[in-house]
């Protein structure tokens, strides 16, 4: 038995007749072909899934679609908009904030998370902030960096 | 070389791809009309299939397949294991694809399911039937080669893959007869998961009309993945194309070719259609290889000043259920030739025994054999120091080897290439100001608190390899890189590079050594790379080799180009070759600067070939193949300071400072990014991680749930210092940085927690440093006293 | 990992999602889907249906009226973390709430869910039991209400019936002179508790006149340490008797029912929970009169 959805995603409207068991992440990623978005475990630790959920963030990977129905949705193909780069993206650049990359649309939407509650964190809040995202090439050191110059960047400006 | 390009920390040339979603990794492919495999991993670590009944999952909903071993009776040769380790009684156990008769590590594959989606493949898994009768089992190593084990493979005595030895240098029996001190000790390395972040995965597509078929694959070497999936699936090497894409990280997890990448490209093969195979994280913990699983007796012997005079060591290393294919290399050749480390020392011996286990197979894991010697001699000499109370700094700066820049021999047979050792650590005791450190050590333990400071120096073998050393010691590829540097009419640069970057960055530093060499902006440069299509032939990305060997090959390349564009440069000039100058992109006649050729206009004139000198062929472009002459080894110091909460076993790392040498830095910040990562492995091992069979070999830590990866909140910055020693014999001077932050910091974190302990008479503590397992150690030394 | 095939109801109000419940006695009541959703992915469970009581808006909020603190079932553990009534009127509950697994986590977990779920391992079930939380509970018979020792039968088990629906949960506001702190041993890869420590304090002039110490992560429900309680109350809150209290935790822990792991044996947090008993009531002393 299908069930009618109706998301947005990233400003498009999606209807879709989707199994109750599809996951969240494989309707944004099979269903709709939009794969920035990763999957990187089963277990809801590792973050590389998280996009942003009506404005916050949650894991796409323990969310089913049927509980998206009628929910705004940005993944990371939709953060900077029409144009140019997020500020958040252009600091993950700027501070070499990568490495091979799997983790970074899920670690950038974290990111954008933890500056929505805290526009201007210490390096402390940062690291804490960023507690749900795992990344195995950084060591985080140029992700903190990374917020940090994103923060500041931020700071009073557009985002 | 243009100083804003080369040595410059530009930002990567790959990242805008990355940070928005537009890179594509092999699961983002979707090919029209793709089925979708699943593989039945055995829940048994040892056991007989009595019988496989597929009937009810062949009728399931969506499924189009389902395939046993005998489905692939000669067509699917089994997994190749690679590296046929000389004199070491090497035997080689078959690693079919799909389990014959026996699973040997849970996650064995017995079936695979083909069916039209995900969820209906992972359905019909539940409905296949396999009568297993269960065998005993054996996870350890060492209990693994005792009498009485349960035995793997028929013909396999003691388990025992191998038996290899180093020795090297004077008796190793007298140096110990005759030493003033003798230190000891038994050390678990114990068994990590890699954790590349991206799954592996394979795409697989078959084209019935031609024979041809396309595997999209998470390698860190596409040309290893051809020629070894052309011998096991019968796919010609010439109609098999091999993508590595985008690839999420690897660690030495991503160099074997897999029984399920086999089966993928089986599946294809048998139905004509594009198959996809993508692993849950849960079945990476089961499958895809695991790394370290040492156990290894230690010991030393030195003069009472403290002079090293030979160290001795026996490790039983675990090398899973079967053999991988570059597993026999690795804590024999890139473990037991390091084991002089930085030190001088007269005498060494090492035997180590790779023994069979139900266990899941064992590879190269970041630092690869390299951190477990580094690890075992930065214990010997911190216990040493304890033993003749010297500080560990001195102890170490009494034995290092004394700066060399045009090679030093070890009695392992090696020819170190250039080093300063002392400088490495000198620096590092400077910039952590490690005389402070000690004097509040002090004054904190007189308050009670518990403050620990490890050191580490090492020195790491990379840049692998000389192809004749790859020959002799049963490496069955060579170990050279080629490149082809192509100019386009317009000045625009095409690189081609056999090595495979999945992460580190060298799309940058190979745009930056061609700016280097050759003027252009790096901006105008493309590498492509990771396609047996469109690429030379390479040996792949691990060992910290691609920009030591493979950006050697680029350099070769563009100092080739340097040449015949000099030669056009003159023609053009109406000037004699002799008489030319080149500098920064410019070719002139010596003395006149004013009136050059560019390397555009020259790029220019060779393609479209309207005036060329005499005999000189159209086309700027220029292919080099480097085997290099040596390995290049990077060094040096690393510092850890941490604190211990004696009453629940809490180690906070307070602290970590680096000194690392891996020559001139072409990217200083691709290479400071490089030992961030590669120091929180190894912090990572010290502190966290472990994968923990129980006796059954099931394994306990068997998802994220339970493995513990370092997280951001857990960790202190990282500060990072340099010195620069070229490699001599290195055509850029540059050696590797990939893995030696992994390679020094495990015993650095280790030793530091060691020294914190040592008001309590803690004398060793198995890894990870758990609470658990430090609070034990506090407790069993008081129960003692 | 994928989940096995159900159906699924969304529900309107609690009315239907009961009605939905006898109707479909396999069923499963989705709220934020974190305890949920990791199970079916891993095929541990294979409910016939999914009710979704996420869109009952009636089951969202806090509200705090005369003494009491209203927690409605799908309130999030961001929510609760977040909530100025909680920081200043039972402190240990939004302190626990954001020490639950991560920001993306906490916007989605809902309190009734991890409750319902009874995860030994969690963090709220100790924190309500310490705060004398009750739980309200709807059903074909209408409506009950049980206290947190009642609620909390065992491993992953609750007095829940399979045709209920957890509504919402009540405690009492801290009052004049009380203070709530939490403290918790993380697992370093699920985040989850390996010992949760939850104390509430009243105190009079820097005497304790009250004390609820609950445990939890180590035992399969939450566990009481009422020798703790006993040798707090009527002292002076100094570091010496707190820390004097706390070592009367393992009083309170039957060998035979701590559990241990891989990671942790039940042998060493038995003997290290005076340690973060001692953490939460010195927060706790900290808050009070």
């Amino acid at each position: 038995m299908k069930i009618p959805i109706s998301v947005q995603i990233n400003g498009r409207q999606y209807d879709r007749e989707v199994e109750p068991r599809l996951l969240l992440v494989h309707f944004i990623r099979d269903t709709l072909r939009l794969t920035g978005t990763k999957v990187g475990c089963d277990t809801s630790q590792c973050g590389s899934c998280t996009v942003l959920l009506d404005g916050v963030s949650a894991k796409s990977c323990t969310c089913l679609a049927v509980q998206a129905d009628g929910a705004s949705i940005t993944t990371i193909e939709g953060l900077a908009g029409t144009d140019g780069l997020h500020q958040i993206q252009e600091s993950f650049w700027n501070k070499h904030g990568l490495q091979c990359g799997f983790c970074t649309p899920g670690m950038i939407m974290a990111s954008q998370e933890l500056l929505r509650c805290n526009s201007d964190p210490s390096d402390e809040e940062i690291r804490h902030g960023l507690e749900g995202n795992l990344c195995r090439c950084t060591g985080y050191q140029n992700i903190v960096r990374a917020v940090r110059d994103a923060a500041g960047s931020m700071e009073g400006g557009s985002q | 070389m243009s100083a804003s390009t080369f040595g410059s920390g530009i930002r990567r040339r790959e990242d805008p791809r990355l940070i928005t979603g537009s890179a594509t990794y092999t699961d983002d492919i979707n090919l029209h009309g793709t089925l979708h495999a699943a593989m039945l991993r055995s829940p048994y670590a040892h056991a007989r299939i009595a019988g496989i009944d597929t009937s009810q999952a062949s009728q399931a909903p969506g499924v189009v397949a389902v395939y046993t071993a005998a489905d692939t009776e000669g067509e699917l040769a089994p997994a190749p294991c690679a590296w046929l380790l000389p004199n070491s009684e090497l035997k080689i156990a078959d690693f079919h694809c799909l389990a014959k008769e026996t699973v040997r590590y849970v996650g064995d594959i017995v079936a695979v399911v083909v069916a039209e989606s995900q969820y209906q493949a992972c359905d019909a898994l539940d409905l296949i039937e396999v009568d297993y009768e269960p065998l005993d089992t054996v996870v350890e190593p060492k209990q693994a080669a005792a009498t009485n084990a349960p035995q793997l493979h028929a013909g396999i005595e003691g388990n025992q893959a191998f038996h290899w030895t180093v020795t090297g240098g004077g008796d190793i029996g007298e140096a110990f007869e005759k030493a003033d001190v003798v230190v000891s000790e038994t050390i678990v390395q114990q068994r990590l998961i890699p954790n590349a972040m991206e799954p592996r995965a394979a795409l697989a597509s078959y084209k019935p009309a031609t024979g041809e078929l396309t595997l999209w694959s998470t390698t860190q070497n596409p040309h290893i993945v051809r020629f070894l999936c052309s011998l096991v699936t019968n796919v010609p090497e010439d109609r098999l194309r091999v993508i590595a894409p985008e690839v999420g990280g690897g660690f030495g997890s991503k160099i074997a070719v897999y029984p399920a990448d086999f089966i993928t490209v089986f599946c294809s093969k048998r139905l004509g259609v594009p198959v996809k195979w993508v692993e849950s994280r849960t079945e990476n913990y089961q499958a895809t290889t695991h790394g370290r699983d040492h156990i290894q007796e230690i010991e030393l012997a030195a003069t009472a000043d403290g002079k090293i005079t030979g160290i001795r060591a026996t490790v039983w290393a675990g090398m899973g259920a079967y053999l991988s294919t570059a597993a026999p290399g690795i804590p024999t050749i890139l473990h037991g030739l390091m084991l002089s480390g930085v030190y001088d020392i007269p005498a060494i011996h090492e035997d180590v025994y790779g023994i069979y286990t139900n266990t899941t197979p064992v590879e190269a894991y970041r630092g690869a054999g390299r951190p477990e010697a580094t690890f075992m001699l930065e214990r010997l000499v911190d216990l040493l120091a304890a033993k003749i109370g010297a500080d560990p700094a001195e102890i170490r700066r009494r034995n290092f080897i004394p700066k060399f820049d045009d090679g030093h021999d070890v009695v392992t047979g090696l020819t170190y290439d250039s080093g300063d050792y002392a400088g490495a650590l000198g620096k590092l005791l400077d910039e952590a100001g490690y005389a402070q450190l000690r004097a509040d050590q002090a004054a904190a333990r007189e308050n009670g608190r518990y403050i620990g400071l490890g050191l580490s120096t090492y020195v790491e073998i990379c840049g692998l390899g000389p192809s004749q050393v790859a020959g002799a010691i049963g490496f069955q590829g060579g170990l050279w890189e080629s490149a082809i540097l192509r100019f386009h009419p317009s000045g625009k640069v095409h690189v081609m590079i056999g090595a495979s970057p999945h992460g580190q960055g060298e799309e940058t530093t190979f745009a930056q050594i061609v700016a280097g060499e050759l003027g252009v902006s790096p901006d105008d440069v493309k590498v492509i790379h990771g396609d047996t299509d469109n690429t030379p032939m390479g040996w792949g990305t691990y060992g910290s080799r691609t920009t030591a060997v493979g950006g050697a090959a680029l350099a070769l390349a563009a100092r080739k180009i340097r040449e015949k564009a000099k030669i056009i440069a003159a023609h053009l000039l109406e000037a004699a070759v002799e008489d030319m100058d080149y500098e920064d992109g410019k070719f002139f006649v010596k003395g006149s600067p004013d009136s050059s050729k560019t390397i555009q206009d020259i790029a220019l004139m060779a393609n479209v070939a309207w005036n060329m000198p005499e005999g000189v062929e159209a086309g700027l472009e220029a292919t080099s193949f480097y085997d290099p002459p040596n390995f290049v080894f990077p060094y040096g110091a690393h510092l850890a300071v941490v604190e211990i909460d004696p009453e629940t076993g809490h180690v906070e790392l307070k602290r970590y400072v680096a000194v690392d040498d891996c020559g001139p830095q072409i990217n200083p910040v691709i290479v400071e990014g490089q030992v961030h990562g590669g120091i929180v492995q190894g912090i990572g091992q010290a502190l966290w991680e472990e994968a923990v069979y129980d006796e059954g070999g099931q394994l306990l830590t068997g998802s994220m749930l339970d493995y513990a990866i370092p997280r951001a909140d857990r960790l202190p910055d990282i500060e990072v210092h340099s010195t620069v020693t070229p490699s001599p014999h290195h055509p850029l001077g540059v050696k590797g940085i990939g893995e030696a932050g992994t390679i020094a910091s495990t015993a650095a974190v280790y030793n530091a927690v060691i020294d914190a302990l040592q008001p309590l008479g803690v004398e060793g503590v198995r890894m990870p440093l758990t609470p658990e397992r430090v609070w034990r150690s506090i407790q069993d030394v008081q129960e003692r006293n | 990992m994928y989940a096995p095939e159900f159906q699924y109801y969304r529900a309107a109000s609690v009315a239907e999602a009961a009605e939905l419940l006898s109707k479909n006695p396999d069923a499963k009541i989705l709220a934020g889907g974190h305890s949920l959703i990791p199970v079916l992915k891993l095929r541990l469970a294979a409910p016939s249906a999914l009710i979704d009581i996420g869109r009952i808006e009636v089951l969202r909020g806090i509200e705090c009226s005369s003494g009491t603190i209203r927690i409605g079932a799908l309130t999030t553990h961001a929510e609760l973390a977040a909530s100025a009534e909680l920081r200043a009127r039972a402190q240990a509950l939004a302190e626990a709430a954001g020490m639950i697994g991560d920001p993306a986590v906490r916007n989605r977990g809902t309190i009734g869910g991890n409750v319902a779920h009874a995860d030994p391992a969690s963090d709220l079930p100790q924190v309500l039991s310490c705060l004398g939380a009750e739980f309200l509970i709807t059903g074909p018979q209408g409506e009950r209400r049980l206290g947190a020792s009642e609620f909390f039968e065992g491993l992953m088990s609750t007095a829940l019936g399979e045709d209920e629906i957890l509504t919402a949960i009540e405690l009492p506001e801290a009052g004049a002179g009380e203070g709530s702190a939490y403290a918790k041993f993380a697992h370093p890869a699920s985040r989850y508790a390996v010992i949760g420590a939850a104390a509430k304090v009243a105190a009079n002039n820097g005497t304790c006149t009250a004390a609820s110490v609950v445990l939890g992560g180590l035992c399969p429900a939450p566990v009481r340490a009422e020798a703790v309680e006993r040798a707090l109350v009527g002292r002076s809150l100094t570091d010496e008797a707190i820390g004097s209290a706390s070592r009367a935790t393992a009083e309170s822990l039957d060998d035979d029912e701590v559990l241990g792991d891989v990671y942790a044996s039940a042998g060493y947090r038995k003997a290290v929970a005076p340690v973060w008993v001692r953490r939460a009531v010195t927060a706790a002393a900290s808050r009070s009169g």
